[in-house]
């Protein structure tokens, strides 16, 4: 994981285009809802950067870096919920 | 397994790292070892289906992605509701058999179980090699 300064606030965390069919900038996948990058099972999952903590380290995490590897990406409503 | 974790919510890293040290710690030693991500805005889970407007949170949904980046298996649950790991782990597994070997693993499938390898010799014999107990 790069190593990453650790300012008060970092960039958000974007979805990356890439290519094809889909949108060419971030700005053309807003305007049309994002609806061309929904995840659906046998297509490409939609690539990300985002700032993460990884073992004590502050870093950006992209989902193209995993490329070889089999990965589980969970998303949850929030640090400290209960279930 | 060899099957890298990735944790995504709209909480900052900041807030990731005071819920592993003050909690996950205590829960697994040394804390998760995965990288907890920051979808602050929300704009990862939209891509995945799973953000949530009206509260601003990205919901339960897993995806298991493939080496070359393709969603294989994904699952959404509403937020009262926790994720068993034992059935993820399964279908990992089988996931991964199928890309190994070309056959195709009926329903329940475990490792070791039985495969089915599709061709015109199993239409209609399917039910020779499958019962319904073997469905869990």
């Amino acid at each position: 994981m790069p190593e990453a300064a650790t300012g008060c606030v970092a960039p958000a965390g974007s979805v990356l285009a890439t290519g094809g069919p889909e949108p060419a900038t971030l700005a053309a996948h807003r305007q049309n809802g994002g609806s061309t990058m929904t995840a659906r099972v046998g297509k490409p999952a939609p690539d990300f950067e985002a700032p993460a903590f990884t073992n004590g380290e502050f870093g950006n995490i992209k989902l193209s870096d995993y490329r070889g590897q089999w990965v589980v990406l969970c998303f949850y409503p929030g640090d400290f919920t209960f279930v | 397994m060899g099957v890298q974790v990735l944790a995504a919510s709209t909480d900052s890293r900041f807030s990731h790292k005071v819920w592993q040290e003050a909690e996950l710690a205590k829960m697994v030693p040394g804390g998760v070892p995965f990288p907890l991500i920051s979808d602050a805005t929300g704009q990862i889970g939209r891509a995945y289906g799973v953000y949530d407007e009206e509260s601003g949170v990205d919901i339960r949904g897993r995806f298991l992605i493939d080496p070359d980046g393709v969603i294989q298996a994904m699952e959404v649950l509403t937020p009262p509701v926790g994720r068993n790991v034992t059935e993820l782990i399964r279908q990992a597994q089988a996931f991964q058999h199928v890309r190994e070997t070309g056959e195709v693993t009926p329903a329940g499938w475990q490792p070791g179980k039985p495969t089915l390898k599709p061709g015109p010799d199993l239409v209609g014999r399917v039910w020779e090699s499958w019962k319904p107990a073997m469905a869990s």
